[in-house]
């Protein structure tokens, strides 16, 4: 078969616009977005289940948070993907990554970049979202050291701050 | 794990969708939102020849109201939206139940037509249009067809729908005036699949009394099951605390015989059935 099928064992490329950045990317069908995001240098992107378990691979796809273990990196072509590289501004933490840290928000820091963008897409859906609202959205993500709780100590905070314009 | 090898192809349009699922043959898959198939995938459960990436196909994705009183919800309809959709009355069983499916990231991803076509036992979508008596409309090379919701769940992630059918749209039958619904479930955690579930809804008379009482149960039999018998016991009563417990007894009792698993035991997931049927029914009869 061929027009529109990309074999099994072909590689097509795909270009994806990470971080503002366009980037193209050969990947065969079977290729998960994590991996490819890892392979293009994105490492912040972690592979826990890889079934959409844990949450740990959460980046934002068109600025909602999603498992980029459950997508496929040919799905990605012509949507804007933001991993936890873009959040820092060089050395300055963002308000959320700065509540992490007052926080201890983090212990061992595997799972954390999947919270983080977890929240950050939360962030921009509801700036409003409530302590039971954040408490039912941290429940997306796994986090075997430090627990929740701290996580939504750091993801109230940040949102107040937020709404306060800090 | 990795998903085994497959080949890929992207569907512009419902046509090229249909076309495209008709030449890969009987071992192709179609990918929407991916969040219950890319499991399957990586589990190697699932080891599709093809995969169909209908994601991108127009005119899918939107939930219409029409004129004579029926509602349509897209195939492509994402959890995320139609829990934010302004749906009341009648469709609320339908935002509360999108509410609850996975996490919000699952949500944000994941599928109407996905959820129905997947037909896991544990799926609110299905128990919602089982109660609503939804029918699903399919789509291949050979034309469109309807199917009753009744119809269509056969087994555990078994469907009616023929290998080279696309999952367009559900389409749920107008209402009768004042008609009202609720969904309810229990899980054991936040995000977790539930262990019971129930979609519930009646038309209240200006009396207080209920009518065309439909009660829909989820994740205690192999298919989304209706409770015929607590449904007409419930029927033309005034949803008063005995008239309650009754229907929830009656709806336990029509739990299927392989109700339970190693998750939950049968007897427990019929206590829950019991319980979410009360709870279901006392908020029905409350004033809207």
């Amino acid at each position: 078969m061929s027009g529109p099928w990309l074999e099994p064992d072909e590689s097509a490329a795909v270009s994806l616009r990470v971080n503002g950045t366009e980037l193209e990317v050969r990947v065969p069908p079977r290729r998960t977005l994590a991996d490819a995001l890892r392979d293009a240098g994105f490492t912040s992107v972690r592979l826990g289940c890889e079934h959409g378990v844990c949450g740990t691979c959460t980046i934002l796809l068109d600025g909602a948070a999603v498992r980029s273990c459950l997508m496929l990196a040919v799905q990605g072509r012509g949507h804007d993907i933001e991993t936890v590289e873009s959040l820092a501004d060089g050395d300055e933490l963002s308000t959320l990554q700065q509540a992490f840290d007052d926080n201890d928000a983090l212990q061992c820091g595997f799972c954390t970049p999947g919270f983080l963008m977890l929240i950050e897409g939360l962030m921009r859906s509801e700036p409003e979202a409530d302590g039971d609202r954040v408490l039912e959205v941290v429940s997306s993500n796994l986090c075997r050291c430090t627990g929740a709780v701290p996580v939504v100590r750091a993801a109230l905070d940040a949102l107040a701050a937020s709404r306060d314009g800090r | 794990m990795k998903p085994a090898p497959f080949a890929y192809a992207a569907a512009g349009t419902l046509d090229e969708a249909v076309e495209l699922l008709g030449e890969a043959g009987e071992d192709a898959k179609l990918l929407a939102g991916g969040q219950s198939l890319l499991p399957l995938l990586a589990f190697r459960l699932a080891r599709p020849s093809h995969i169909i990436d209908i994601g991108a196909v127009e005119d899918l994705d939107s939930i219409d109201e029409h004129d004579d009183g029926h509602l349509s919800v897209g195939a492509l309809v994402r959890h995320a939206t139609l829990e934010r959709a302004d749906l009341l009355g009648p469709w609320k069983a339908l935002a509360e139940a999108a509410s609850l499916i996975g996490h919000l990231p699952i949500r944000v991803r994941g599928t109407f037509g996905g959820s129905l076509a997947h037909a896991d036992p544990a799926g609110e979508l299905g128990v919602v249009a089982a109660a609503l008596d939804a029918e699903v409309v399919l789509k291949s090379v050979r034309g469109l067809r309807t199917v009753p919701v009744g119809g269509f769940f056969l087994a555990p992630l078994t469907t009616a729908a023929d290998a080279d059918e696309v999952v367009v749209e559900a389409r749920f039958p107008a209402p009768g005036r004042g008609f009202r619904s609720v969904f309810e479930e229990f899980s054991p955690r936040a995000g977790d699949f539930a262990y019971a579930s129930v979609a519930a809804g009646c038309r209240m008379a200006g009396d207080g009394s209920a009518h065309d009482v439909r009660l829909a149960l989820g994740s205690v039999g192999p298919t989304p099951l209706r409770a015929r018998e607590a449904e007409e016991a419930l029927s033309g009563s005034m949803l008063d605390d005995t008239a309650v417990a009754e229907g929830a007894r009656l709806a336990a009792a029509a739990c299927g015989p392989s109700a339970g698993d190693w998750h939950a035991g049968g007897d427990y997931r019929r206590a829950l059935v019991a319980h979410l049927v009360e709870r279901a029914l006392r908020r029905l009869r409350e004033p809207a």
